[in-house]
């Protein structure tokens, strides 16, 4: 306890690099879920009756207006009581955080899939396109255009939640620092600045390509 | 009707914990609200020295973790600087509210820099002094753009006062877990009832600041584009 310790920061670096192995997996796998997931609900939105996509709001609303940390716990608790302890807290906690995340990108891509002019369903209609090709090579071109800079922000946003995974045990950062600390009594101070930094160098840079990204799509 | 019973039986003891929840997002949206003012204008200042000491105060809570922001807080900052605090849940709503605060600053930025320039013009030529013409006319005309983002914002900030329970605060989330460990109770009923309540509370931000909009359109002579609930797609960065 007190103050910085070099020996301690030393020691937590490995530590801290297994924590952003496993923290930028996680990112990968939740980013991946949401970005898939998303659109196909914005497609199904646009596409599938009443039936289907009043309910499909209902869960995507409560999905979005309720923490994703006790999301986690849930389904945690879900699947301990369904399969005993052998869920993998690093996939259930990916998984989560991407239909989390989805419920916020399946907004972007709608939004995008909004903004494309009348006239190119009149197109469509008027080619007589199959709905897949009409999809595939017309509407979604165009969409993820303009659904891109949103769906950039909600990846760095996604990045910096995955530490509230370490409430289910996921090994990333947070969870490497409270298991040193725990076990030395101290290094707290060192290893949570250090992950701020970490966060820091990462995310700041890709959210400066992001704008310049924004800036340059929007001309 | 046994579901019903739970319901009624447990609800009594979540009363205390709904109130660490509720002055956690109240409080921490108030103190998010002083930030994004403060750095907000600061950031869209003409000198260079405030531009800069407000960038680096909002890039560096918009780029790091919530979380890692919370152990901070509550962790780091006592062994730093010696000190005890007795009541952590003032220096979550810091935490919090430094975080939403740093988002919420970009959306006050932003919202004063499209105010039309011929109201910049017209306090120029009345002579008006910095503060008479953000108080008289600049924020009047801001304010009401603002609210749908903050009002995204601010139930961003209420999921994210569940994370003080992670720094041991008795809020919703921590109460829910510590009764659905007890023997005779199942953690999945728990859980689902906060969730619930989570979605309830939710609704009634998006409620109040639909409210607030529409009274703020009125108070300078607008219509409310469109009442619906806030989305996703007005949303700032999140996180």
């Amino acid at each position: 306890m007190g103050s910085w310790s070099w020996d301690r920061a030393g020691e937590l670096l490995p530590l801290m690099m297994e924590g952003l192995r496993i923290l930028l997996l996680v990112t990968v796998i939740a980013s991946a879920v949401a970005l898939i997931l998303g659109l196909i609900v914005a497609i199904v939105n646009r596409s599938a009756p009443k039936a289907v996509t009043v309910p499909l709001f209902g869960v995507m609303e409560f999905i979005r207006n309720t923490p994703v940390l006790v999301q986690a716990i849930f389904v945690w608790a879900l699947l301990i009581s369904m399969l005993g302890t052998s869920a993998s807290p690093m996939w259930t906690g990916a998984i989560v955080l991407g239909v989390h995340y989805a419920s916020y990108t399946a907004e972007a891509y709608r939004a995008g899939i909004d903004g494309i002019p009348k006239g190119q369903w009149e197109a469509i209609t008027a080619l007589s396109l199959p709905k897949p090709r009409a999809w595939w090579a017309v509407l979604l071109p165009q969409a993820l255009r303009k659904s891109t800079p949103a769906l950039g922000n909600y990846v760095i946003a996604l990045f910096k939640e995955v530490p509230i995974l370490s409430a289910i045990g996921v090994a990333e950062m947070v969870t490497q620092v409270e298991g040193y600390a725990g076990a030395n009594y101290g290094g707290s101070l060192e290893g949570f600045t250090m992950a701020g930094l970490i966060f820091l160098v990462i995310s700041y840079p890709i959210a400066l390509l992001m704008r310049k990204l924004e800036n340059r799509l929007a001309n | 009707m046994n579901f019903i019973s739970n319901v009624a039986e447990a609800l009594p003891s979540y009363m205390t914990p709904l109130v660490v929840t509720l002055s956690a997002t109240v409080f921490g949206s108030l103190f998010a609200l002083v930030v994004a003012f403060g750095l907000g204008l600061m950031a869209g200042s003409r000198l260079l020295i405030l531009r800069g000491v407000a960038r680096t105060i909002i890039e560096f809570f918009r780029g790091t973790s919530l979380v890692v922001q919370l152990f901070w807080f509550v962790v780091v900052i006592p062994q730093l600087f010696q000190v005890r605090f007795d009541a952590v849940i003032i220096v979550a709503i810091l935490a919090l509210g430094m975080n939403y605060g740093a988002y919420a600053a970009e959306v006050v930025r932003g919202s004063i820099a499209a105010v039309p320039q011929g109201q910049l013009e017209a306090c120029v030529a009345l002579n008006f002094s910095y503060w008479q013409k953000m108080r008289l006319v600049i924020i009047p005309q801001a304010w009401p753009e603002m609210i749908p983002p903050l009002s995204t914002l601010a139930i961003l900030l209420l999921k994210g006062s569940s994370l003080v329970s992670l720094v041991g605060l008795a809020d919703l989330t921590f109460h829910a877990q510590v009764m659905g460990r007890r023997p005779d109770q199942e953690m999945l009923f728990h859980l689902g009832m906060i969730l619930v309540m989570y979605f309830i509370l939710s609704y009634l931000v998006a409620s109040g600041m639909r409210f607030l909009e529409r009274r703020a359109k009125r108070g300078i002579g607008q219509e409310p584009v469109a009442t619906r609930r806030p989305r996703a797609k007005d949303a700032v960065a999140v996180g």
